[in-house]
């Protein structure tokens, strides 16, 4: 074979390089344009998406007690604490907390004490809200399904739970109406 | 192998142009089988029953399930009293999920404990650990379908622990609920892959039953076949001891579909699911209890995650973990002890994961998760370096002609 006749086979072997490739690369762009809204279509449509607020009228709510309302599917808490709950949650000592948060950059008014009522472990309702519940060492609220121990701020002092309640957001409306999401 | 003649002209004609018959008659007539086979090997063809059971069953009670929120209880508690035997339907649907499991359970350790896994069955092996997960995964979503307590409520626990993931993980979550908790969407989809992935474990063993035909099965003394004399046609032998264990599995289902058919399910999946209220104690199904346990022991979120998938990956890895060149545990003396060591810690481990996250039951956790680690990463690479193995018989047929093993060895030896 002539030295000629290789350097064009040499040339056409890299056309056809380029060819494969460029065929692989936009068939793989190709295949995953396809893909995308098939898995997109899991994710939240716009109709859950468009119920995410409620509205809570708290004037009933006595000091001491709780209620629980129903937000994306999820319990919201609300509490009106006591004084002495208040006090304990702002001056405890945030060393060793394991999400350190102050009580006030956890609550809008002092007196409620608003949470998305879902341990952040693993997902169950923590008890606390009912009277006769087990409120946990802190004596907020307690998760029974690993044993969560969460304060009077929502904040997770004891157990697997790796980050506090997580307070959804939301603003009062007038004095006692709050509005979620 | 010779060519099969058959008699009948159509199955002459059909096989001619699709040689459907010829398959079947090799594969399932004449496959030459080792004629040392013990009741073991049963647990095989028995899952491949149980897969199709609940495939039959899970058809027929489709028909009547309305997988929607509001619906969904009512309509199998309607299947319970008001459609025809619908509650028949159901129990052997539910009972045969549990039946499923302790059949690949054991059909599991069997091939742990004669070596089965090893060269040259890695991809057999590994395509079982791939039914083992799909099979998780189906029944995971099936539970969910009553729309019970324990179903809604074991649904939010495991789909949170992909929560577990760094930066990602609640985005995970939430396209995996399709909403901001679990709910209809979610209740769909389940519905939808806990019908269809059925179908792909079908496909799965069919792949895994190919491997399986390369080189045929392994037996309790784990040396390979050496010739005609070793073997057995499957038919009629092992038809017919197939069918036998068959007749007596299905007497224990019967007995549990008909006389304690909640006895392994749990009473609260039969109140309804109230996503603002969590039971005192949420467990899962027995079958997930010791991954459970393993779950729990390790207190770190992430890490429990981790630890409980890597459970079952190990068995993944196993053919590479295991050094050893003997398979059957009968010639292996230290090994087989610490077989039934980690028979022991799952049985353990389930226990534990049925128990309350506190005290004892977590030390005890930790330890159990403990030693089901050492056993795969540790012993399974190291053993062979201590252990001295028992001499190997020479053949299959060898030690049953001559009455014993021992008698098998020493006439082995007489003639070196
Ligand atoms: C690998 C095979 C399968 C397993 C392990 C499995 C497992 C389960 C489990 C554990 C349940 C919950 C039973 C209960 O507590 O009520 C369930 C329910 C259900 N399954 Fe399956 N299943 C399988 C195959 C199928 C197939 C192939 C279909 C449909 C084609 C199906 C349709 C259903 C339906 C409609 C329900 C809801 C009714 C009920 O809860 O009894 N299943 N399945
Ligand atoms: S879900 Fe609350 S402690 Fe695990």
């Amino acid at each position: 074979m002539s030295t000629k006749s290789n350097l064009k086979s040499e040339q056409d072997e890299d056309k056809r390089d380029f060819l494969i490739v460029s065929t692989y690369a936009l068939a793989g762009i190709g295949a995953a344009a396809f893909v995308w809204p098939l898995i997109d279509q899991m994710n939240p449509a716009a109709d859950t998406l468009a119920l995410a607020s409620t509205e809570i009228d708290l004037s009933s709510l006595e000091e001491g007690q709780a209620i629980t309302v129903k937000w994306r599917g999820k319990p919201v808490f609300v509490r009106h604490r006591t004084a002495d709950e208040i006090k304990q949650a702002q001056e405890v000592s945030l060393e060793g907390m394991r999400d350190p948060q102050t009580d006030s950059e956890r609550v809008t008014k002092e007196k409620y004490i608003v949470l998305v009522g879902v341990c952040t472990h693993l997902g169950c309702v923590p008890l606390g809200q009912k009277s006769g519940d087990v409120k946990g060492q802190y004596g907020g609220w307690f998760c029974p399904c690993h044993g969560s121990h969460y304060d009077h701020s929502g904040r997770i002092r004891k157990g697997p739970a790796p980050t506090n309640l997580e307070v959804p957001s939301y603003k009062f409306l007038s004095d006692t109406v709050i509005k979620i999401g | 192998m010779s060519k099969p003649k058959f008699k009948n002209p159509v199955v002459k004609w059909i096989d001619y142009r699709l040689p459907i018959f010829t398959f079947m008659d090799h594969e399932l007539n004449h496959y030459p089988t080792p004629k040392n086979l013990n009741y073991f090997w049963n647990f095989g063809s028995l899952a491949g029953i149980a897969l199709v059971t609940m495939i039959i069953t899970g058809i027929v009670l489709s028909m009547n399930y309305t997988p929607h929120v509001d619906y969904a209880f009512d309509s199998v508690e309607r299947i319970m009293r008001d459609v025809n035997h619908g509650w028949l339907i159901r129990y052997i649907h539910m009972n045969g999920a549990s039946f499923f499991f302790i059949v690949v359970f054991i059909h599991i350790f069997r091939g742990l404990y004669y070596g089965s896994y090893k060269a040259p069955r890695e991809l057999l092996w590994i395509l079982g650990v791939l039914i083992l997960l799909l099979m998780m995964a189906t029944a995971f979503m099936g539970y969910v379908l009553p729309w019970g307590q324990m179903s809604f409520w074991g649904a939010t626990v495991i789909t949170n622990l992909f929560s577990a993931i760094p930066v990602v993980g609640e985005s995970i979550v939430t396209w995996l609920w399709g909403g901001f908790s679990v709910d209809n969407s979610t209740l769909n989809r389940f519905f939808s892959l806990h019908f269809v992935l059925p179908f792909v474990i079908v496909g799965v063993v069919i792949l895994h039953l190919v491997a399986l035909h390369r080189f045929g099965s392994n037996n309790p003394i784990g040396i390979d076949v050496k010739g005609t004399q070793d073997t057995l046609p499957f038919h009629p032998y092992y038809t017919i001891k197939d069918l036998f264990g068959l007749g007596i599995f299905l007497t224990l289902f019967a007995a549990a579909v008909f006389f304690f058919p909640n006895f392994m399910g749990h009473p609260d999946n039969y109140i309804e699911a109230n996503p603002m209220v969590t039971p005192a104690h949420i467990v899962p199904e027995w079958y997930f209890l010791p991954f459970y346990a393993i779950l729990r022991a390790i207190p770190d979120k992430l890490g429990g995650v981790l630890f409980m998938f890597g459970s079952i990956a190990v068995l993944f890895i196993l053919p590479w973990l295991d050094r050893s060149p003997v398979r059957s545990s009968q010639f292996r003396p230290i090994f087989k002890i610490f077989f039934w060591v980690l028979v022991l810690d799952c049985f353990l481990l389930g226990y534990l994961g049925a128990m309350p996250a506190e005290g004892i039951y977590v030390i005890l956790s930790r330890i159990a998760t403990a030693y089901y680690f050492f056993h795969f990463l540790i012993l399974f690479p190291l053993l062979p370096y201590i252990e001295k193995t028992k001499p190997l018989p020479i053949s299959i047929s060898q030690p049953v002609l001559s009455g014993s093993y021992t008698a098998a060895i020493s006439a082995a030896r007489e003639k070196k």
